[in-house]
């Protein structure tokens, strides 16, 4: 098992004809993903051969689900069309849509995550401004590197995409079930919480590494959620100790505002629910397989 | 990233969407003062224009009877010391007969994932003051941002924040008005502290702060303008025309890394180091993004180098989609094209995809100046001691 994402995921890529979206095509083709279309309304009716494989292009999302029995979106679409994208992909009920397009207004992400909770919330939206998700040995939707390490037994959740790759090259002997990127903005379709409960879920997820950063207060309410519904074991890292008041730290939402946001509240929080908080990737590693042995 | 605004630039686009605003003119020195008095002709008020709270207390905000008092305001408040920071400018105002103050604010509610109208009839005080002392005299309600706020639901906004009701309909139409500011200038902040009723009887935003999503710059051509230059960081300036994320910090040890999490975490494991090493610190923060070409290494490499405060540079690049022979290029290309320029030791710390690419086209170059860590914790602890034994010398 894994979580959002498995081996029979049907995936379509909005904005595929575009420079990012065949690169990482490309990838998640490369790394055993089955691709099943893109979406452009320009040129629907086309195909694009990708190393061989003939991929057809499709005028809707509507349109590809229907086709295909796609049930995963991951959208590569420029920042001033996000909004539109996100919309047609939650108006065309499409289980999962992950959003890797970084610098969408957040005015945009609001409105699609008010927009999407009207309609019933009908479509799980990862990001925007994330890495996606991998469920090794499945499937890959978005950009995170397949050849780092493979199918195990450790749940990640994570703000940040380079972060993300750190932690499972170091936890790689051991493998993941999933590792999610939840991505860095200030609104963001799917939180910690979400994916805690999922690995919760998860038969195959053993523990579960999570990992945070300063700005918001997401990791405070995590820890909440943990120390009331979670009983795999969570092993915790949040980055930013050392960013100062009021400088965004490159990810939109990562900036600590008077004494809000700060990384020092987040251990804090995470500590007192019983979650044990690495001050390093590599400690955190450590308190991982310390857990696991 | 967000771009605050100065109370005059924000009464400036409140004024552009028909909010009314007592809104007069900006002076750099006092003789500048005066002639704006004297065109506004009665009492003025003297504003300092600082991004920051509390100027009041300060001093920052002088009442003119003439428009010689008026000079004399300014003269006293043009650099004035303003926690920290330096007035440049003061904003003249017309004088206004305050009978009630209020508050009133659109923002985003990052929790909530939604958008939040505040708004109290008790105004003139610290918001964050209120929300302690007298939560219940503060308001509090949600956004639909596939709604916005038409005046029936302004009128229940005010209403429930217990607006006197000869007020209610003009400043419902005002925050309608302001609603138009929030989303068509793509803010995350709109606030007036006061929104006050004057002896007119109108009601009128006296002050007014706003800030920005500069994520939205591609449909906002404006924005770019209202960023203050003057209070810009040189290099982070700098490094804003090359397209570099980069945040000016208090140390010595430079740091570039791709991804912005893992830049964070690497402030953090050089700040750890460091208190085994004379307590160096990270010196900046530095995003070289996915892709990092040769020339992106170059450009972070001179900025920070360019930075005097600058002992050693930690390199720290896990290879996602960049791939580090790429990284490894672009060290030796940049190093070439600095040429004598680099003086200062750089420790690097590759891995992940094409790694062992990447350490080779660096153990072939043999730059004196660069050290190849396995780890990021080695790599951490290898340019703060660097970065240590230089300052020491």
């Amino acid at each position: 098992m894994s979580i959002f994402l498995n081996a029979d995921s049907k995936v379509i890529v909005q904005g595929m004809t575009g420079s990012e979206g065949m690169k990482h095509t490309q990838r998640m083709l490369a790394s055993g993903t089955r691709i099943v279309g893109g979406v452009n309304p320009r040129k629907a009716g086309e195909s694009v051969d990708i190393d061989g494989t003939d991929i057809a292009v499709f005028g809707s999302v509507a349109d590809a689900m229907g086709k295909t029995g796609a049930d995963v979106s991951v959208l590569f679409v420029p920042p001033p069309f996000a909004k539109d994208a996100m919309i047609e992909a939650i108006d065309a009920e499409i289980p999962l849509a992950v959003v890797i397009t970084e610098g969408v207004p957040v005015h945009d992400s609001t409105f699609a995550w008010a927009y999407n909770v009207a309609k019933g919330q009908r479509t799980r939206i990862i990001g925007p401004n994330c890495p996606g998700l991998i469920s090794p040995g499945k499937s890959n939707a978005g950009i995170i590197p397949a050849n780092i390490t493979g199918p195990g037994k450790i749940g990640l959740v994570s703000k940040s995409g380079t972060l993300t790759y750190q932690m499972m090259y170091e936890l790689r002997d051991i493998g993941f079930s999933s590792a999610v990127g939840i991505g860095g903005d200030p609104v963001i379709g799917t939180t910690h919480i979400d994916c805690l409960q999922a690995f919760e879920d998860d038969p195959d997820t053993a523990a579960i590494v999570m990992i945070g950063e300063i700005g918001g207060d997401a990791e405070e309410r995590a820890a909440a959620y943990i120390a009331e519904h979670i009983s795999k074991p969570v092993v915790g890292y949040v980055a930013g100790f050392t960013a100062p008041e009021g400088k965004t730290m490159g990810h939109a939402g990562a900036i600590v505002s008077g004494s809000s946001g700060t990384a020092q509240a987040k251990k804090e929080a995470l500590e007192a629910a019983g979650v044990k908080v690495g001050k390093t990737p590599s400690e955190t590693a450590r308190l991982m397989r310390e857990l696991l042995s | 990233m967000l771009v605050d605004l100065f109370e005059y630039q924000a009464k400036q686009l409140f004024a552009a969407h028909g909010v009314p605003v007592g809104l007069g003119e900006v002076a750099d020195t006092p003789e500048q003062a005066q002639a704006i008095a004297e065109r506004i002709g009665g009492v003025t008020v003297v504003k300092a224009q600082v991004k920051m709270g509390g100027r009041g207390k300060a001093g920052g905000v002088k009442v003119a009877k003439t428009p010689a008092d008026a000079a004399v305001a300014a003269e006293a408040i043009l650099g004035m010391d303003i926690k920290g920071l330096t007035v440049h400018r003061v904003l003249v105002d017309p004088g206004a007969q305050i009978e009630s103050e209020y508050y009133f604010s659109y923002l985003l509610d990052r929790s909530n994932r939604t958008f939040l109208a505040m708004a109290s009839a008790e105004g003139g005080m610290e918001i964050e003051q209120l929300a302690v002392e007298r939560p219940e005299a503060l308001a509090k309600v949600p956004v639909d941002a596939t709604r916005g706020v038409d005046l029936e639901t302004a009128k229940a906004i005010l209403t429930e924040a217990r607006f006197p009701v000869e007020v209610l309909d003009q400043t419902a139409d005002l925050i309608v008005k302001l609603w138009d500011v929030f989303v068509q200038q793509d803010a995350t902040l709109v606030e007036i502290n006061p929104l006050a009723r004057v002896a007119s009887g109108d009601v009128l935003a006296l002050d007014g702060k706003v800030s920005l999503d500069e994520n939205a710059n591609f449909r906002q051509p404006g924005n770019e303008d209202l960023v203050d230059q003057d209070a810009a960081d040189p290099l982070e300036a700098r490094a804003k025309e090359k397209h570099l994320n980069y945040v000016k910090l208090d140390g010595e040890v430079g740091i570039i890394g791709n991804g912005a999490g893992l830049v964070m975490s690497t402030l953090d494991v050089v700040a750890y180091a460091g208190e085994k090493h004379s307590h160096v610190k990270p010196a900046n923060f530095l995003d070289i993004g996915g892709g990092a070409s040769a020339e992106v290494m170059a450009n972070g490499l001179e900025i920070i180098l360019s930075d005097p405060a600058v002992k050693s540079v930690f390199v720290n690049v896990f290879g996602g989609i960049t791939s580090c022979d790429a990284v490894a290029n672009g060290i030796v290309a940049a190093l070439g094209m600095l040429g004598e320029a680099a003086t200062k030791p750089l420790v690097v710390r590759l891995d992940g995809n094409n790694v062992q690419e990447g350490r080779a086209i660096l153990n072939k170059a043999a730059h004196p100046l660069v050290t190849l860590a396995e780890t990021m914790d080695d790599g951490a602890d290898k340019a703060a001691e660097l970065a240590a034994t230089a300052a020491g010398n």
